[in-house]
């Protein structure tokens, strides 16, 4: 049916998602990046429930959502803290763990 | 009750521990735990009497013999059951034979108690097997007739008595918890000694009783003295031992491998050991017997014992441990009834070493200054006495000997111990004198028990001794022991003479050095009661044995020979059913003839000392009686040959040769091990730690550097390097699934 335009879509968003949490910059950015990368895993899941008939990929996505919700605010935590710290939210300023 | 005796030896087996563990903490250091025990023993000891008199007026029927052994015999010990099957079965026909004779002479009293006497009491023996070896069974068990009760009640009553007495007399003592923990041990082994079944038990009994000994007249050894007189006792001993484990090695094998005591004695009196191996066995432990009950020539570590505590001195010295000697011969009469022919004979080598000890023990006696050596020698003349009335086959006269000495002596030394309580002393000569007014009580005891010592009637001694007396000229072959009979007679006027000089010098004339310095007072219940006690003892213990015969018949049947009755073993196992065995018959002449003889002993002391008569100053001017004086002196120079020539003598070249060894073959062999354990060190530090070990430890201290400083790089702190290392380790895992599927 359409699933594989939805499955091509997550696999897109998915892969902006990666590029993002890796070569942006900027912490907000990047946790922006992590949601994109949430999100395309709600399209599998909600196109894979649909498809099936079954109800809990639809309840799993929802609760991703909440999860995401709540991963966003400790995100943005901490994104404060760095910049409470450096006065700046680059986070390749971050980089206290170098060996 | 006679099958549990095992828990008498116990109870102060587990005092001496308990003392020793707890006694230091508790208010009378540890002495209430002594005296205890004690009285529970003497009263088992009692009540094993009681039961043992029961078992001999109603002795099971002989048919029922097999039975009852069976009965008191645990599983263990089937093998001693059947041997008193055996023992029953041979007597069987011998007291059917005397009961057609009792129903024809019922109606006579002395007939009838005389067939009363017939009766076969079987010892109550329970055995359990200690250990197998190779098919032979190793016994340990109790046996129980009339000499070991005899044996239980005097001992637990003498060291009963002795443990009150020392309450006080070692009180304050450094070691006193010590001396009681040993004070245990001792009566625990001695017990254990006299209700031996096997003579494997006996040894071990025999050297436990040896190793207090050696404790406890070592109690001070801080004093060189008292330490050399504790050694010179070991070793003493320590000879007569060897003959001991060679005489019951030879039993051993001549009844054909048993252990124990009634099947040997049995075997012995039914002629089935040759008399060759009897008389061998009975030689070795007649060794035993002169070291452990101080017969003439090993005697000499029993005066020089009298070093340790006097309350020891009483208990062990006198009147418990030195009679092992005479209870082994008691308890193995049958090996020497037999191996000595004494039924039969003139003179054997026992009664001759009695009869000398005797002698020659109570003439040294006479030079002492210590009281308490005085009383050693007398003991070991006393010890003589009986020795000699089991060589001449008066067993139950030896036997009631021990019985009345352990009393009468015990008191004695006792009373020496009360007198030099406050003195320190025991030098007669020197610190004593006219402690008659100042201390009446140990005054009148120690003449009571003198008096049973001398002989004197109606008093203790005088049953037994003169029973000795009457066995030695009347026992054995045609014409008796008159040698026996002449010796013990001269020995009771030289213990008159010397007891009376003792007197003399302890209580009467003038309070000589410490005494005269010291404020001399009666000392306190604790010492004079059991003083008390035993006087009384002395007195009355003799009436248990009064005989009825000849001018003593009036005496009711009832009454006469209790102890001869109750005590002397009936059965196979002891030599009173052989032809050759028989009872001496109380003679009025003898008595008078030794008493007079006794008494005069007594008479010439007196002279001597209260009177000033007799030839005084004769070892000054008579060469002959100054040369007989110091042969006393000089202990008859045994002292000098055991010391001087044998030991010193033997311990020069051993001692060199023992060096030489010590220090070529030993320490030779000594170092050759250290040398070639230290080059086998230095080889392995050399490479194996060295070489093996630490390359590893080394190589891979490295590899961990190298590793890290490649490994460090990729810790580059950037959080989105990690998030790169993760999608790619994800991608190359997916790529192994898509691929690998």
């Amino acid at each position: 049916m359409l699933l594989n335009e939805f499955l091509l879509l997550a696999a897109a968003l998915f892969c902006i998602g990666v590029y993002g949490v890796i070569s942006r910059r900027n912490g907000v950015l990047v946790l922006m990046s992590i949601e994109l990368i949430l999100n395309s895993v709600n399209i599998n899941l909600v196109a894979f429930s649909a498809m099936t008939g079954a109800v809990s990929g639809q309840v799993f996505a929802l609760f991703v959502i909440a999860v995401a919700a709540a991963e966003v605010g400790v995100g943005l935590a901490i994104v404060l803290a760095i910049f409470r710290l450096y006065r700046s939210v680059d986070i390749d300023d971050v980089d206290l763990m170098k060996g | 009750m006679l099958t549990h005796v095992w828990i008498i030896p116990l109870i102060p087996a587990i005092a001496f521990v308990a003392i020793l563990a707890i006694g230091k903490k508790l208010p009378r250091g540890g002495s209430e735990i002594g005296i205890a025990a004690l009285a529970i023993c003497f009263v088992l000891s009692l009540g094993v009497a009681a039961g043992w008199i029961q078992r001999v007026n109603h002795p099971p029927a002989v048919e029922a013999n097999g039975a009852v052994a069976a009965a008191v015999s645990d599983g263990h010990g089937e093998a001693a059951a059947s041997d008193l099957h055996a023992a029953a079965e041979e007597t069987t026909p011998a007291a059917e034979e005397s009961h057609p004779a009792e129903s024809a002479s019922s109606g006579h009293e002395e007939e009838a108690s005389g067939h009363e006497e017939e009766h076969v009491t079987p010892p109550v023996v329970r055995t359990v097997t200690w250990f197998q070896s190779n098919g032979v069974k190793f016994d340990v068990g109790t046996m129980i007739d009339g000499l070991s009760t005899l044996m239980l009640v005097v001992v637990s009553l003498i060291s009963l008595l002795v443990h009150v007495f020392s309450t006080d007399y070692v009180a304050g003592d450094r070691r006193y918890t010590h001396f009681f923990a040993f004070l245990s041990l001792f009566t625990a082994s001695m017990l254990f000694y006299v209700i031996s079944s096997s003579t494997l038990q006996m040894i071990v009994g025999w050297e436990l009783v040896g190793l207090c000994s050696f404790a406890l007249i070592g109690h001070w050894w801080e004093e060189k003295p008292n330490s050399d007189a504790a050694l010179k006792a070991f070793l003493v001993n320590r000879v007569g031992d060897i003959g001991l484990l060679c005489g019951m090695i030879v039993l051993f094998f001549a009844a054909k491998g048993t252990f124990d005591v009634v099947t040997i004695n049995t075997m012995a009196n039914e002629g089935q050991i040759r008399h060759m191996l009897l008389l061998v066995a009975s030689l070795s432990l007649m060794t035993a017997v002169m070291s452990k009950s101080g017969q003439f020539i090993l005697h000499t570590w029993l005066p020089d014992a009298m070093a340790g505590p006097t309350p020891v001195s009483a208990l062990i010295h006198a009147a418990t441990m030195v009679v092992a000697g005479i209870y082994m011969v008691a308890r193995l009469y049958g090996v020497f009834f037999n191996g000595f022919s004494i039924g039969t004979a003139n003179i054997n080598v026992m009664a001759a070493i009695g009869a000398v000890t005797l002698v020659f023990g109570g003439l040294l006696a006479f030079v002492q200054s210590d009281i308490k050596k005085v009383l050693a020698y007398s003991t070991i003349s006393q010890l003589g006495y009986m020795v000699m009335a089991l060589g001449v086959g008066a067993w139950t006269a030896g036997i009631f000997h021990l019985f009345t000495h352990a009393i009468f002596k015990a008191c004695l030394f006792l009373g020496a111990g009360s007198m030099a309580h406050h003195i320190h002393s025991f030098d007669m000569k020197k610190d004593m004198g006219g402690l008659r007014k100042v201390m009446p009580k140990t005054f009148w005891t120690f003449v009571i028990a003198t008096c049973a010592l001398v002989a004197v009637p109606p008093f203790a001694g005088f049953w037994s001794k003169d029973e000795i007396l009457a066995g030695a000229g009347q026992l054995g072959g045609d014409g008796g022991y008159p040698l026996m009979l002449i010796m013990g007679t001269l020995g009771a006027a030289i213990t008159g003479a010397y007891m009376t000089r003792a007197i003399w010098y302890c209580f009467f004339g003038e309070r000589r050095g410490a005494s005269a310095t010291h404020e001399m007072h009666e000392n306190g219940p604790r010492i004079t009661v059991p003083l008390i006690i035993l006087s009384i003892g002395a007195i009355v213990v003799g009436l248990v044995n009064v005989p009825n015969t000849g001018f003593l018949s009036w005496v009711p049947g009832s009454y006469a020979l209790r102890f001869e009755h109750y005590v002397e073993p009936t059965g196979a196992y002891f030599p009173g059913g052989l032809e050759t065995f028989s009872h001496p018959e109380f003679n009025i002449v003898l008595a008078l003839v030794s008493t007079l003889v006794g008494l005069t002993g007594v008479l010439l002391a007196y002279l001597w000392y209260w009177k000033d008569l007799g030839p005084h100053g004769l070892t000054e001017r008579s060469r002959l009686a100054r040369g007989g004086y110091k042969v006393l002196e000089y202990k008859y120079g045994l002292d000098i040959l055991y010391v001087d020539v044998i030991a010193g003598s033997v311990k020069g070249p051993i001692a060199r040769a023992a060096n030489w060894v010590n220090q070529n073959v030993i320490d030779g062999f000594v170092n050759l091990v250290g040398t070639s354990v230290r080059r086998a060190g230095g080889w392995v530090y050399k490479y194996i730690d060295q070489g093996v070990v630490d390359t590893l430890v080394d190589g891979s201290g490295a590899a961990a550097d190298v590793s890290g400083e490649v490994l460090r790089k990729a810790q580059t702190g950037k959080v989105q390097a990690y998030g790169a290392y993760l999608f790619l380790g994800a991608t190359v895992l997916a790529a192994i699934f898509v691929i690998a599927s």
